[in-house]
């Protein structure tokens, strides 16, 4: 038997620093972990969910009956898998975006990227900026 | 205090300490390095409520992949080394940061905790293989292949965000 309090705090932790980090953070890849450890959150709620007995809130006052029904589409457990899923592929693209920003801009840093279009003053063209060993310090 | 609760409090703090020290340092590497061992210790929850291949994904997934992912382009994008002040926000800014984090953190534990905080439930025996494996690949089949397309669309998205050359054209 586990109480719920310790899962409900850690998610709360979680959630809390993960929006911190979103919030606070200047390199978009630091912004990015923020975003991370908000899904991880998401995650143990899932995970939490999974582990009440079927029929879920209602069924939680309830005597526990030894070998009571579980939920056989094990629903939160399978929603965390896809939750994972989703972020690899959410971080994959994300870097990648950051990547071409980082080409076309010179910097990762957030505040500097104002403007997303042609017409920002930090706006390079790309191919002044392709040599990796001039520019930026 | 059993002992399926001392592990989970063990791994929970982990990930929590962990976590904060990932938003607030003043080094990218040690930030990623920091997420590591929350999300590892993350696995750790997930085991002790009961979800062995949950666990077992995660680890793969985001210590092995994500993570590695995340130092890669902390190189790629020649991240600077060393302890720098400019990886946050001015103070005040991050006081506002703070303050909206601990606002979410309040609002999500306090109706939560009112709801089920009194409550335990027993996890033993439900994230075995053999029944997550017969729950994807019966109810949750159709979802699960919509995944697979997912990520094959992500994947071409992330080379072609990365190829294509601003200017139109690509290479």
């Amino acid at each position: 038997m586990i109480h719920l309090a310790g899962p409900v705090l850690l998610v709360a932790v979680l959630a809390g620093t993960g929006v911190y980090g979103l919030l606070a953070r200047r390199n978009a890849v630091l912004v990015l972990i923020g975003a991370e450890l908000l899904l991880g959150a998401a995650g143990v709620l899932f995970m939490m969910g999974s582990a009440l007995p079927a029929g879920g809130l209602l069924a939680l006052d309830e005597p526990a009956r030894p070998g009571g029904a579980v939920d056989p589409l094990l629903s939160g457990q399978v929603a965390t898998i896809m939750l994972i899923t989703i972020a690899a592929a959410e971080i994959g693209l994300a870097l990648a975006v950051v990547l071409l920003i980082f080409r076309v801009r010179a910097t990762s840093d957030l505040t500097a990227v104002r403007e997303l279009g042609e017409s920002s003053p930090t706006y390079t063209d790309f191919d002044e900026t392709l040599d990796p060993a001039g520019g930026r310090s | 205090v059993s002992g399926v609760e001392a592990a989970f409090a063990a791994f929970a703090l982990t990930s929590a300490v962990a976590a904060v020290f990932a938003v607030t340092s003043r080094q990218v590497v040690h930030a990623a390095l920091w997420l590591v061992l929350s999300l590892g210790a993350l696995a750790g929850v997930y085991l002790v409520l009961g979800g062995e291949v949950v666990a077992l994904v995660q680890v793969l997934v985001y210590v092995g992949a994500v993570v590695v992912l995340v130092l890669f382009a902390l190189m790629l994008t020649r991240a600077p080394i060393g302890v720098r002040r400019d990886l946050s926000l001015s103070t005040g800014r991050r006081r506002v940061a703070a303050v909206a984090g601990v606002a979410v953190a309040v609002l999500i534990a306090a109706p939560m905790l009112v709801a089920v905080g009194s409550s335990a439930v027993d996890t033993s025996g439900r994230g075995a293989a053999a029944g997550l494996g017969e729950a994807i690949f019966t109810g949750w089949v159709l979802p699960f292949e919509l995944l697979s397309v997912l990520l094959l669309a992500a994947l071409v998205a992330a080379i072609a965000v990365s190829r294509s050359q601003p200017g139109g054209g690509s290479r």
